[in-house]
């Protein structure tokens, strides 16, 4: 409990990669939920000790492939209600899976657990520079109130660029 | 029911399905119902826990909500019940029991999915299962079966005040845990509903062991949020056999523990 500012949380926690169970990380964190103010998305330090995996040649292929798709990517209920998902879609999935992170950190309070329900549809919006670019609409799942809020974003890629969410 | 014979010998009851979307539940109903079928002679303690006991199994415990999930929406938790004065459907069947029922914990807004409903019992969903459990009078264990979140919870949930039996609850769960883990390494947590998830008002097994059931369960299976309701086929038989082996730590200590 930090007066007047809000509570915060000291974190040791290990990531671990979802495509390799073997592959981890350690991290140190800090996250200060701030008092009041529902708006102000909690305040998020992090320390990775050590380094994050080299994704480039999965990036590269991902990358070029879209690129070279003669129509715009489109799709629907990723997963299906099933739980299954063509293998093509699965980079589609990931990189929602990290741009819902962004979401779910400017929406968290210390009242909140969300996690990425499903895509309901996906749509490649066509660019004129290097990056890709796609519009998502995904169901987000809200443990405490058990609520399914679906949500529009906007996410913007390339491989030698990090994740960028525009709402 | 599946009986071995005898008159209202003490029974276990399961039920999967109680909130539709958590697919992953029915499914694994199903393949219990096979696994008692099919070994109810050849594994020893299934055999003998039905030498002394019943087990019931209700397995779509919200058919409305089922259909629903298949053919209009996929996230679907509720009943499909119509609430007066208001357009939104569903009461949650898991908040719409009779302990501490409408406090914290559930939600008193029709649309939402916490709603607990107008009254207790509103539900007929609910309704049948009191009924069943008060006319049998010799129910010695209830499970509740859910998704998702690998979790194996005790009452209570609607307060924090820990139930009189929690400490051998504790030590069940925790056999029940490494059971299941045994299988296949999947890792869950367990504790009291209120401690280890949220407070949950109005919630089944509050209200089965306020009925004097001791052996009062709830399980959330498979996942932990990466697929969450939408868990993949392929998952369903490995949940069901681990589960099972939890189900069966549960069942067994029931049977050697007549009370």
């Amino acid at each position: 409990d930090i007066d007047d500012v809000g509570h915060k949380y000291y974190l040791e926690l290990v990531l671990e990669d979802v495509l390799d169970k073997d592959s981890t990380v350690n991290c140190t964190a800090e996250v200060l939920y701030h008092l009041g103010n529902k708006n102000i998305p909690p305040g998020v330090q992090f320390t990775i000790e050590g380094e994050l995996k080299n994704t480039d040649e999965a990036d590269n292929l991902f990358y070029n492939r879209i690129k070279s798709l003669e129509k715009e990517l489109v799709a629907e209920n990723i997963p299906d209600s099933h739980g299954n998902m063509s293998p093509e879609m699965e980079p589609i999935r990931l990189l929602a899976w990290a741009a819902s992170g962004y979401v779910i950190w400017q929406n968290s309070t210390e009242n909140t657990k969300f996690q990425l329900a499903q895509i309901k549809h996906v749509k490649q919006v066509k660019r004129s520079d290097e990056y890709l670019e796609f519009d998502y609409m995904i169901l987000l799942h809200e443990m405490v109130s058990q609520e399914i809020i679906p949500w529009q974003m906007t996410v913007l890629w390339h491989p030698q660029h990090s994740v960028q969410v525009t709402q | 029911q599946f009986s071995k014979g005898g008159t209202n010998r003490p029974a276990i009851w399961i039920d999967t399905g109680i909130h539709s979307r958590e697919w992953v539940t029915q499914a694994s109903g199903v393949w219990f119902a096979k696994k008692i079928v099919l070994d109810h002679e050849s594994d020893e303690g299934l055999a003998s826990i039905l030498d002394e006991m019943d087990i019931f199994l209700e397995i779509v415990t919200n058919p409305d909500g089922f259909v629903f999930t298949h053919t209009q929406n996929r996230m679907w938790r509720k009943t499909r019940s119509r609430n007066s004065g208001s357009l939104c459907i569903g009461v949650d069947p898991n908040r719409n029991w009779d302990a501490g029922f409408g406090g914290s914990g559930a939600s008193g807004n029709p649309c939402s999915e916490t709603y607990h409903g107008p009254y207790a019992n509103s539900e007929p969903e609910v309704k049948a299962i009191v009924d069943f459990v008060k006319n049998h009078g010799n129910i010695k264990a209830f499970i509740s079966i859910h998704s998702y979140s690998q979790l194996l919870l005790y009452p209570y949930g609607y307060t924090a005040t820990p139930a009189p039996d929690q400490k051998e609850l504790d030590e069940i769960s925790k056999k029940a845990v490494a059971a299941l883990s045994s299988l296949y390494g999947t890792k869950y947590t367990y504790g009291s509903i209120i401690t280890t998830i949220y407070q949950a008002s109005g919630s089944t097994v509050d209200w089965t062991y306020n009925q004097g059931i001791k052996y009062s369960f709830t399980f959330e299976l498979r996942d932990t949020g990466r697929y969450g309701f939408l868990l993949p086929a392929t998952q369903i038989v490995p949940t069901a056999q681990e589960t099972w082996l939890a189900l069966k730590v549960i069942m067994l200590h029931a049977r050697d523990h007549p009370y």
